[in-house]
């Protein structure tokens, strides 16, 4: 009988999974029919999955590994530099370096975008291997300011002029052309998002939680740590240069200043807020930061109420109040929205139980004591029948 | 490159290198006691420059140093009150993370209150009197830099070796809970260290800032991940071993920077670290510490 209950109950749930994905792909047919209307949305939304993305790949490291890396902007810059190199038209190439020239062996290079962002992410896969082989003996806060480290070094890197004619130096890379739809754009973020979700549930996942939970424990075990931490953080990398490469061609232009400590900390702050260890949580997160930012834009307007002009209200507040949510968070609710647990649908309705039954008073909770004894009858009913 | 370039390119890099190392104590301070990387410390440190641009403006600058300093401990010690101290029996990620959001929190704020443009920093008549020797031409605060530097950190030695204070401070840095058990308010402790490693990098944001002119939100994150990786050079928890580091980095910088490599002068630092963290992990003089299971 109860097993009955929880199949009508998986049921359920599935309905509103399907529900909520034909929900998505409908609006995403109505953004992509009406693109030009609703630019600004479509905008915020492509953004959020990018940070998603990158966010989910960053827990990957950072949650389920057990790993403090903020690397992330500077293989996102790898990604997002490749992809830029390689995806400028060729026409217009002469125009985007004529301030110092085009390199002769990048200048005829071109690849179609698909490739190219995967060319990004294997590059940046590539320096993370490098990388991690002296980086990863280290622990918690030396790993965290080591791989910083190798983020502005990377940024240093491409901003120098000994690489002018290949990155444009300080000039950035302009023209990197768009999606062609908005379809592309969200495919590749969820079908990214779906492969490190089925690494992190496959054995390998296993033994990445394994050295999280302790290192030392799992060493006894026989698992070879180096082998397990590097490939975590090349996979990880990976996704983090395939976003870089998502952010440079949304964004069409791009400079080594894009990629500051600052884009670490946006993305740190959203895997923090969704909840570390859960990727349903990075997405979640990412997109309430993402939009957040936008809702919060008119603390930056002068407000004027019955005349009186508030005097808090200008350009800047905005970020200050975002900031003292985050650290509210922070401080008052560490585990993030999600914790370590994963999204369902169970949770919600459990949630919403729970709500109804101690939002109101004590007359109506003795209501729904009632309903839920007519349940349980109509179990007890059940079974005998 | 003439002598007499060289001998300049040497005070610069030895004034920047004595004004990291005022910063990089600070963060040796903290990391000794609570195993935290406080990255709020260069935002103090920036924040120490708005106070003085604001200062300065009202008053002579002998009233407004001491009033700077005042501030800036307290700021510290607030930022501990409220960001850390919930936090202290949390796992370090948690601590570390709270540390970016005062970080970022105090960037923001700079931002809306100061605007993101760059300011100009008051000089103080004083500091900026340029002495000629021969044909070598430099201001005075060049030449006090690494003199008050030294000063501070002999003092910070005694107080941190000779008094009861100090002996705590050890204490709470060699166990935590032992501390605890002995009596020690650990607390009044960390306050107390978070309060000299604010007035610190007060000092020396007066010092830096003096020779650089400009104060923007953001000028205070670079040179504040520099000191830590200086204190990390040095090995952490020691305080010469953060003047040490400082003065290499310093130096080395200003060497790169003379050298026409300037683009490369912050990758640098973290190519030291890198470097550092591999042959020497503890740094110059860290004590080695033995994980246990």
């Amino acid at each position: 009988m109860k097993t009955k209950n929880k199949n009508s109950d998986k049921n359920k749930y599935r309905i509103c999974s399907a529900a909520v994905f034909i929900l998505c792909i409908l609006l995403l047919i109505f953004l992509e029919a009406n693109k030009y209307k609703y630019s600004y949305i479509t905008g915020i939304l492509v953004r959020s999955a990018i940070y998603a993305l990158v966010a989910v790949s960053m827990n990957l490291v950072t949650g389920f590994t057990g790993l403090f890396s903020l690397g992330q902007a500077g293989f996102m810059a790898i990604g997002a530099y490749t992809v830029g190199i390689l995806t400028i038209p060729v026409a217009q190439r002469p125009a985007v370096y004529y301030m110092n020239g085009i390199s002769p062996v990048i200048e005829k290079m071109y690849m179609p975008f698909w490739a190219a962002i995967i060319a990004g992410g294997i590059f940046a896969a590539f320096c993370a291997a490098l990388i991690g082989i002296p980086v990863l003996r280290l622990k918690s806060d030396y790993l965290a300011i080591a791989t910083l480290g190798f983020s502005e070094i990377i940024r240093a890197f491409i901003a120098s002029p000994q690489l002018n004619k290949i990155t444009n130096g300080s000039y950035g890379l302009k023209n990197i052309p768009s999606f062609p739809n908005l379809y592309t754009i969200f495919g590749i973020c969820a079908v990214c998002i779906a492969l490190i979700v089925l690494l992190i549930n496959s054995s390998y996942g296993r033994v990445f939680k394994a050295i999280r939970e302790d290192e030392t424990a799992a060493q006894a075990m026989g698992i070879n740590l180096f082998k397990y931490k590097e490939l975590s953080f090349v996979i990880s990398s990976f996704f983090t240069g395939i976003g870089g490469g998502l952010l440079a061609m949304f964004m069409g232009s791009i400079d080594s200043k894009t990629f500051q400590i600052a884009l670490t900390y946006d993305i740190l702050l959203i895997v923090v807020l969704g909840g570390i260890g859960s990727v349903t949580g990075s997405i979640l997160g990412a997109f309430l930061i993402t939009s957040g930012r936008e809702w919060l834009r008119f603390f930056d307007e002068p407000l004027t109420l019955a005349g009186i002009n508030i005097p808090l209200f200008r350009a800047g507040f905005r970020m200050v109040i975002f900031s003292i949510l985050l650290m509210a968070v922070v401080l008052f609710y560490r585990k993030g929205i999600m914790g370590t647990n994963e999204f369902s649908w169970e949770a919600v309705f459990n949630l919403f139980k729970k709500r109804n039954s101690a939002g109101a008073g004590s007359g109506r909770s003795d209501i729904q004591d009632n309903h839920s004894d007519d349940g349980v009858k109509r179990i007890l009913n059940d079974r005998e029948a | 490159m003439n002598f007499t370039t060289f001998l300049q390119q040497c005070l610069t890099g030895i004034s920047l290198g004595g004004a990291y190392a005022l910063i990089a104590i600070g963060y040796t301070l903290v990391y000794g006691i609570l195993r935290l990387i406080n990255f709020a410390h260069g935002d103090i440190f920036m924040m120490a420059g708005y106070f003085m641009i604001f200062a300065m403006a009202v008053m002579p600058w002998y009233i407004a140093v001491p009033i700077v300093l005042i501030a800036t401990t307290v700021l510290g010690v607030l930022i501990e009150k409220t960001a850390y101290r919930p936090l202290r029996d949390a796992p370090r990620m948690s601590v570390m993370i709270s540390a970016i959001g005062v970080s970022y929190l105090l960037q923001n704020l700079a931002t809306y209150l100061f605007t993101a443009l760059p300011k100009g920093y008051p000089s103080i008549p004083v500091l900026k009197k340029v002495i000629v020797f021969k044909n070598l031409s430099t201001s005075l605060v060049t030449l006090i830099t690494p003199v008050l530097t030294i000063i501070l950190v002999y003092l910070l030695i005694a107080l941190v070796n000779k008094s009861k204070t100090g002996m705590a401070m050890r204490a709470v840095s060699r166990d935590y809970e032992t501390a605890r058990l002995m009596g020690i308010k650990i607390d009044r402790i960390v306050s107390f260290t978070f309060a000299m490693g604010s007035l610190l990098a007060g000092i020396g944001s007066i010092l830096y800032f003096t020779d650089r002119m400009t104060l923007y939100p953001f000028s205070g994150s670079l040179p504040g991940l520099k000191c830590f990786v200086a204190a990390v050079i040095g090995g952490i928890g020691s305080i010469p071993g953060a003047v040490v580091g400082g003065f290499i980095l310093g130096i080395g910088e200003t060497a790169l920077a003379a050298a026409g490599y300037s683009t490369f002068s912050d990758a640098f630092t973290f190519v030291l670290l890198i470097i550092m963290l591999l042959v020497k992990p503890t740094g110059i003089f860290g004590e080695k510490a033995v994980d246990k299971v």
